[in-house]
């Protein structure tokens, strides 16, 4: 044969390799799971790990990061319309989105491998982790019953207190303010030590609302707070009343100046972390903030100071970050796998030593730096909306949190908010009936 | 060969107008459809629930927060086209004469547009604000001795739109500067000599050469004024925090709280139609505005 001839021979031997390679089944190529996240500060942690995985079992893991966390979730609804969904993905929005995104078919059901055995993935897990990942029997969301998601870390959300500023002020540094008077007082002698006293991200509405749901909880118990969420209480109730008022006397006590209105959390973060404010009201992802600001940063952990005994002061808390998996990906078998492996133990507490969050898991508990630990306790006296099989619709929260500000800002008396706020409640109840 | 003729212009045209099609023309019709459903982003669309006109409706008779948005950008247009526009028109007529440094002042004026809204907005709150800045222009106010003036410029919702409003202006009158020199310079120059030798004094230069010749620039710097004012958001966040109570929204803010806050998609796609309506409205009343000026003159 002319070595010609022969060059066109191998030429199209190779072309067709080529093409038969390309044509390979999908279980013949390397098996490689992509997750999309937005949470930056965990990404090197979650890249050690997904190599730790690989070497294991030889699946490759893809952490992509998309930031910042609002971008992520238009990214996460553009890919569902597209049917582009990656095998593993966050959903960082209330749960009604996370509901639709299940009713439209783009997430596994996870009870059954939760179930699998004697259940010893499930029991694995915090009730509260969980609990914001469930639908009940007959939840008003219209979704299955089961767990949709697997949960990878905690949350609770506070307030914490610097030590040292405490002390300024003449006060015991392990006895912060336990009820709402001991906390007002504290008002004067910060206004005079010209410093701030508590400081959040007041200007996202979404602090501001969970401040107000603990203090409702604690006025008017969890019983009245679904009942107005359901439309049975008005806002208007003296009880209401009640909690929006807690805003103006903490304008006029000093403990809160209008200029907690302005700011996100990331600036109320920074004045904690500088020592310019005694306290903050953040959640326990602050833990590993405040060490990035100024890790000698000495404080402590302590429930909103009580205003009532009659009804327990619940905070936010459950789960924090959570995976689900896509409904439609090919490799949705090995991606439950990954997850039980990244919420085995040993993983958990890597990410606790590496990322200073609340694990997920109760086994690895132990191993809690303290600070974490007393956010830890908080969660015996948490809930969340998420968790609720009632949900207030977001006009309504958006009215709430707009009208608290006004109060801060000292344009509107808390009755006439409580008034606005019932107007827009009925307004939404008259949709939903029709 | 004219048929021919007429196939090779379109040809040359084609790639434009269908790049037009596909990414403005499309979307605007897609957006509209949308805004006539209750959606919310997520569910497939075949299950979303026809309203027809109702989106709307509920725009212009309840959401008194969407209104509220327009009329505090509405005002922040208004400060732009009076204070920023006449600064920068006074400083490119000044730059075009023959001054000192003139070269030297073009580019610093040119600074502010170039940077990034978010860092506009934290540098300014870096100087105004108290616990989480220099506090500088409450320190400069209190050694003049004007305490009374000293406040939270940024939380008082007095004071806060404003600020919004100025900063906003440092920050764009160097697109009209440079518009408003580009302008002035293609004025010939004869014509202002001819003026002299005719004994016209400063003032009958200005307002029978310079303005009249200088009215399609005015009206475009003023369109792209509201354009962009109406539709500015980032410096709001960066400056205020966010909406303040209502006293700092704007359009767009209110549109991506709407889209992210309440899963209400084709509400927001609504407001967006309604935002694109006044916008379209605003700057066709400035320009047959400016037209008539233009005649009268």
């Amino acid at each position: 044969m002319k070595p010609g001839k022969v060059n066109s021979v191998r030429g199209g031997i190779l072309l067709l390799s080529l093409f038969f390679l390309g044509c390979s089944p999908p279980e013949a190529r390397k098996k490689r799971i992509v997750i999309w996240h937005w949470m930056t500060d965990r990404q090197p942690a979650f890249q050690e790990l997904a190599q730790s995985y690989q070497a294991q079992t030889g699946i490759q893991v893809d952490f992509q990061l998309y930031a910042p966390s609002e971008a992520y979730s238009q990214k996460v609804r553009a890919a569902a319309q597209g049917g582009n969904l990656p095998d593993i993905f966050g959903v960082l929005s209330e749960k009604r989105d996370f509901a639709s995104l299940i009713k439209a078919g783009y997430i596994l059901d996870l009870t059954p491998y939760m179930e699998e055995g004697d259940s010893s993935w499930r029991n694995r897990f915090f009730p509260q982790a969980l609990a914001v990942n469930e639908f009940s029997q007959g939840n008003t969301y219209g979704v299955n019953p089961g767990i949709y998601a697997v949960p990878i870390d905690m949350v609770a959300i506070t307030i914490v207190y610097n030590k040292n500023l405490l002390r300024k002020l003449g006060l015991d540094s392990s006895q912060p303010p336990q009820n709402f008077e001991e906390f007002l007082d504290l008002g004067r002698k910060i206004k005079e030590e010209k410093l701030q006293g508590l400081v959040s991200g007041w200007g996202e509405l979404w602090l501001i609302y969970c401040f107000a749901q603990n203090y409702a909880f604690n006025i008017m118990g969890e019983e009245k707070v679904l009942a107005t969420i359901r439309g049975e209480v008005p806002y208007t109730d003296p009880a209401w009343i009640e909690v929006l008022r807690l805003f103006e006397e903490m304008k006029n006590s000093g403990i809160i100046t209008s200029k907690v209105v302005s700011m996100v959390n990331k600036t109320a973060e920074q004045i904690f972390a500088n020592e310019k404010a005694v306290f903050a009201f953040n959640g326990s992802w602050c833990v590993n903030v405040y060490k990035g600001m100024n890790p000698d940063l000495d404080y402590g952990v302590m429930l909103p100071p009580r205003i009532s005994n009659k009804f327990p002061l619940l905070v936010w808390g459950g789960a924090g970050s959570s995976f689900m998996v896509n409904a439609h990906s090919p490799y949705r078998e090995e991606a439950v796998k990954f997850l039980k492996w990244l919420t085995a133990p040993e993983q958990q507490s890597y990410l606790v030593r590496e990322t200073n969050n609340l694990p997920a898991i109760k086994e690895c508990k132990e191993s809690l730096p303290q600070i974490l630990v007393s956010f830890s306790r908080l969660l015996e006296k948490s809930t969340h909306p998420n968790s609720w099989d009632v949900w207030e619709s977001p006009l309504v929260n958006e009215t709430l949190a707009r009208g608290i500000q006004a109060i801060i800002l000292g344009k509107k008396t808390p009755e006439v908010v409580a008034e606005e706020v019932q107007r827009v409640k009925e307004r939404e109840l008259a949709k939903k009936s029709n | 060969m004219k048929l021919r003729q007429v196939l090779e212009d379109y040809t040359f045209i084609l790639p434009a107008v269908g790049i037009f099609i596909i990414f403005y023309i499309v979307p605007f019709f897609f957006i509209f459809r949308l805004s006539l459903f209750e959606w919310d982003g997520i569910g497939r669309l075949s299950s979303a629930t026809f309203v027809g006109l109702a989106n709307f409706k509920e725009i212009i008779f309840r959401d008194s927060n969407w209104w509220r948005s327009v009329s505090n950008a509405g005002w922040i247009t208004f400060i732009a086209l009076t204070f920023q526009n006449s600064l920068a028109f006074l400083l490119a007529l000044a730059c075009s004469k023959r001054i000192v440094l003139r070269g030297v002042y073009r580019i610093i004026f040119f600074i502010p547009p170039i940077l990034s809204e978010v860092v506009v907005g934290m540098v300014w709150r870096f100087i105004i604000n108290d616990v989480d800045g220099a506090n500088i222009v409450n320190q400069v106010l209190a050694y003049l001795g004007l305490h009374q003036f000293v406040r939270a410029w940024l939380s008082d919702p007095n004071t806060a739109l404003n600020v919004v409003a100025l900063v906003h202006s440092w920050k764009g009158f160097g697109w009209a500067f440079l518009i408003f020199l580009a302008g002035l310079q293609t004025i010939p120059r004869e014509f202002y000599e001819s003026a002299r030798v005719d004994g016209a004094n400063s003032w009958q230069v200005f307002k029978n050469i310079t303005f009249p010749l200088l009215v399609p620039v005015i009206i475009l710097v003023a369109i792209l004024t509201i354009l962009g004012t109406m539709q500015s958001f980032v410096l709001i966040i960066s400056l205020v925090g966010g909406e303040l109570a209502g006293y700092t929204s704007v359009p767009v803010l209110r549109i991506l709280w709407v889209m992210r806050n309440s899963s209400r998609f084709g509400y927001a796609c609504a407001l967006g139609i309604n935002l694109g309506i006044i916008l379209v409205v605003a700057s066709f009343i400035q320009y047959k505005f400016f037209k008539k000026v233009r005649d009268l003159i």
